[in-house]
């Protein structure tokens, strides 16, 4: 019980501590905005040549590319996120301390990494949402239960996003160049989690392996909750289901390279 | 207008060779600069200052532009060869002061010269003819070793491969890096990082080496090694070198003449026994008895403050001399052990004021 | 007297001017090498690590075509997108990556100066000899960021042999014309974007807007955006010139805004224009650091 209200502290500071980057914040939706423009009349020129691509109308396929905008930061496809500050940690050596604290660091950084990803929605996701549907014709759902079940999509999307950075920011403790990897890891998370082209576009079985992959609980599934591509009792929890799958394995695998890690840092000292 | 301003007052009660504050600064010129004793100037600051503009959010909307004048009309003169220690508490306005000395801040007014460079004008011609070392960030190349971040400062300063090697074997050698070189910047420890970032400050043979908190957060034996090879650098090479710091002993053990500076303005300039007169600074003398005995009394010019078990405090002014007041107390006490505490540096400039506001009020 | 100094002044003035510009060229050239010595050795300590090098690359360059790769699942849908084949599009793609490539390669780290402010490190650039842009661009060099570049030019190759076009001298000479000049354009925004951080510390990623959304715009046909993004790419942040308006004259494509057809040949100039613009703002910006320290 005291440990849960640590955990909320830890997201509660980190959602205070990005709330004071203001301008980081302004150019953050600035960015987004301007990306969310450019990607926005491409798919306008590829749904008015395929109307009904991948089953959405076009008013569904420019909502989606706002959803990716409003959701980029939180959910930190492009990184962003508590990966840099572990990784930087590790280049210094602090991480020697944070292994010997009393709390599990990887819940710690979730936590922190879920405090971050709370403001990053309310502080970028909402203004280019909202610039979006002001400038384009957009299918957004009416019913407050939909947005409930986006909000909880999001959330998963977020914890299967940070078990995968996290992966990536503990490979610092073997790589010389840890940076290298995360590049490689954004460019990763922005194919194949739909932020370039909605993953039901992909065509054949490369398109049913994709829909699979750990990525798509990032952006695909929660874009669908909202478009409602996936409702009711059974499409919701086909959905929450494999978002939590993924996001239970890639916990556990962060969890037995976070132990080779510390046996490494125990050992050689760094 | 620091010149005339400095010329028409009196000659005070200068102390060892000093001048407090208030008191005439012609003093100190005869004693340090270059007037009196024909030596070359290194280092020229006249009325120097640095006002920033400070804006403040006072509402949600409105904001307030405030000034603040960090360095408010300094005057002095450093000869070459000098060993020059700047002192004063946080945000007095001493590291403002270096950043315009070695160009990386512009003065808002008055007359700098620095090896007859004007450092705002020509800031990277300056650099050739001066070494910095910050305390509490590197110099050097984060990532790269000391070797190759040593190469690289090399071709930046174009120093010809001879006396490069000849100035880098030098270093190596009093600064004990040999085992060093091939170790990235990032994984020394800070005894080693600052040793390492003095030799790279050094490499091109600069008339003036500024370094900005040499010393802090170092272990005593660094700190000793870090201060003999300054010594030397300023013996062997008439290195001209300006330091702020914190500690007295750096002070005490290198410098011959101080600077204070607190508020913006210079408060003292002279050398560090002066200071100690004129902030009737106290060493403490403390001594540990065989038992508990009654506070010590009867020696003359010391008095007991603090009296803990076997343990004893005892005050006496810096400029007096400990010998005599130890030896009273051991012909006199079952003495087991002692030792002698410095006075602090915030302590002398409070005390400074202290005095500067008693002829004011009285 | 005074006529005399009257009458002289100008040839003064001329001489002085003189001076100033080659007192320019040879702190440029001086720039440029210490330049080239700081990556070096960057290039050296990475090499340390080869096989991680190689892998790096390597991984960007296979990322880097995982981008083009949603283009072509887009036309496995359509044939055409705002007109342009697959080929077209490709080359469209291609010169964008390689001006942008090329100038985030050797300028890359312009994105780091505001952390650089805030952390104060900014003063060691400024009492070491070589101008702080070259110590800025030059620092933590990556080559690795050669992966996008590859990928720019196997691009490019592909699409030059696969588009049905009559390659006189003139087409052919715009292809490297257009990679170099773009180059400069979006080095001028990281010059830019860098300078801008010196007033608003945090808003590194401003500029991401410009160079990494510039880049992904301009790997898509005009013909797509609305006009007034047209205008405002053409005549505010000139990125049309990197590759639209010289690739659509390659192309053979109607400009969409009906511009005179000599602005198809004006990137370089409008480059040249740019870096001038982006090295005053520099200056300025560095100048406002030096007088508020902050």
């Amino acid at each position: 019980m005291r440990r849960a209200r640590l955990y909320f502290t830890v997201a509660g500071s980190s959602f205070r501590r990005y709330a004071t980057y203001r301008v980081a914040t302004a150019a953050g939706v600035f960015t987004n905005t301007v990306f969310g423009f450019i990607v926005a009349y491409t798919y306008t020129a590829l749904w008015t040549s395929r109307p009904q691509l991948g089953g959405y109308d076009q008013a569904q396929a420019l909502t989606f590319v706002w959803t990716g905008q409003a959701l980029l930061a939180a959910v930190a496809l492009i990184g962003g996120g508590a990966q840099d500050e572990i990784q930087e940690r590790i280049r210094t050596g602090d991480v020697a301390v944070d292994l010997y604290r009393p709390v599990d660091l990887q819940l710690w950084w979730l936590a922190a990494d879920c405090g971050r990803a709370a403001f990053h929605l309310l502080g970028r996701g909402v203004v280019p949402m909202a610039v979006g549907a002001f400038a384009f014709e957009l299918a957004l759902p009416s019913s407050p239960l939909t947005w409930l079940a986006f909000l909880l999509s999001t959330w998963l999307a977020v914890v299967v996003s940070f078990a995968f950075r996290y992966l990536l920011a503990l490979s610092a403790f073997w790589l010389l160049d840890g940076s290298g990897l995360s590049t490689l890891g954004t460019l990763l998370s922005t194919f194949f989690s739909g932020m370039l082209l909605p993953l039901n576009v992909f065509p054949g079985a490369f398109g049913e392996v994709v829909r699979q992959l750990p990525w798509a609980a990032m952006l695909q599934v929660p874009a669908d909750v909202l478009l409602e591509e996936r409702s009711g009792a059974a499409g919701l929890a086909g959905a929450f289901g494999f978002q939590a799958c993924w996001a239970l394995v890639l916990l556990a695998a962060g969890r037995a390279l976070q132990s080779a890690a510390t046996t490494k840092v125990v050992v050689q000292g760094g | 207008m620091g010149e005339s301003g400095a010329e028409s007052r009196t000659d005070g009660d200068a102390t060892g060779g000093g001048t407090g504050v208030g008191a005439g600064r012609e003093t100190g010129r005869e004693t340090y600069g270059p007037t009196g004793g024909g030596a070359e100037v290194c280092v020229e600051a006249v009325g120097l200052e640095k006002v920033f503009q400070v804006r403040r959010r006072t509402g949600v909307l409105r904001r307030e532009r405030r000034e603040v004048r960090a360095v408010d009309g300094i005057d002095f003169t450093v000869a070459r060869g000098e060993m020059v220690g700047f002192i004063g508490p946080n945000g007095a306005g001493k590291s403002t002061t270096i950043k315009m000395l070695t160009g990386i801040l512009t003065p808002s007014g008055g007359r700098l010269r620095v090896a007859g460079i004007d450092p705002a004008r020509e800031r990277t011609r300056l650099t050739r003819r001066i070494g910095v070392v910050f305390g509490q960030r590197t110099t050097l190349w984060w990532d790269l070793p000391l070797r190759d971040s040593y190469a690289l400062v090399r071709r930046i300063y174009r120093i010809p491969g001879e006396r490069y090697r000849a100035n880098l074997d030098r270093c190596v050698e009093l600064l004990d890096l040999g085992e060093l070189l091939d170790v990235p910047v990032r994984q020394l420890s800070l005894g080693q990082r600052m040793r390492a970032d003095i030799a790279a400050a050094l490499l091109h043979d600069p008339e003036v080496l500024y370094l900005d908190e040499p010393t802090i957060g170092l272990d005593v034996i660094s700190k000793a090694q870090v201060r003999d090879f300054l010594r030397d650098l300023n013996a062997e090479r008439g290195t001209t070198v300006l330091l702020t710091t914190h500690d007295l002993t750096d002070i005490e053990q290198l410098c011959e003449r101080v600077i204070v500076i607190d508020h913006g303005r210079l408060m003292y300039d002279g050398a560090l026994a002066g200071l100690h007169e004129v902030g009737e600074s106290e060493r403490t003398l403390v001594v540990d008895l065989e038992r508990e005995l009654p506070p010590i009394e009867g020696v003359p010019g010391a008095r007991t403050v603090r009296t803990e078990g076997p343990r004893q405090w005892l005050a006496f002014p810096a400029s007096a001399s400990a010998a005599p007041i130890v030896a009273r107390i051991a012909a006199d006490h079952p003495l087991v052990d002692l030792s002698l505490r410095e006075p602090d540096i915030e302590d002398v400039i409070a005390r400074m004021y202290a005095q500067q506001r008693r002829p004011a009020a009285g | 007297m005074a006529e005399a100094e009257r009458a002289a002044a100008p040839g003064v003035r001329d001489a002085r001017a003189v001076r100033a510009v080659r007192e320019a060229v040879v702190r440029a050239r001086w720039g440029v090498r210490a330049y080239g010595f700081i990556a070096a050795m960057w290039v050296r300590s990475t090499m340390a690590y080869r096989t991680s090098f190689v892998l790096m690359v390597v991984g960007n360059l296979v990322t880097t075509l995982l981008d083009f790769l949603a283009i072509v699942i887009m036309f496995t849908h359509i044939d055409e997108l705002g007109g342009f084949t697959l080929p077209e599009v490709a080359f469209l793609y291609a010169t964008s990556s390689a001006a942008f490539g090329l100038a985030d390669l050797l300028l890359g780290s312009f994105d780091r100066i505001g952390s650089r402010v805030r952390d104060g490190t900014v003063d060691t650039l400024l009492v070491r000899p070589v101008p702080v842009l070259a110590q800025v661009a030059a620092d933590r060099f990556a080559l690795r960021r050669v992966g996008r570049l590859l990928q720019a030019v196997l691009l490019l190759g592909w699409s030059v042999t696969a588009l049905d076009l009559d390659w006189t001298p003139g087409r052919l000479l715009l292809v490297p014309v257009m990679v170099v000049s773009g180059a400069a354009i979006f080095g001028a925004v990281y010059v830019l974007g860098g300078a801008f951080q010196f007033w608003a510390q945090d808003a590194a990623e401003v500029q991401n807007s410009f160079t990494y959304g510039g880049t992904t715009m301009l790997q898509y046909p005009p013909t797509v955006f609305a006009r007034e993004l047209l205008r405002g790419v053409t005549f505010v942040v000139p990125l049309a010139f990197v590759n639209w308006l010289p690739a659509l004259h390659v192309l053979g494509h109607d400009d969409p805004l009906r511009l005179p057809g000599w602005v198809d040949f004006a990137s370089p100039a409008v480059a040249a224009l740019c870096c001038v613009v982006a090295g005053l703002v520099w200056r300025a910006g560095l100048r406002g650091y030096q007088s508020t320290g902050s």
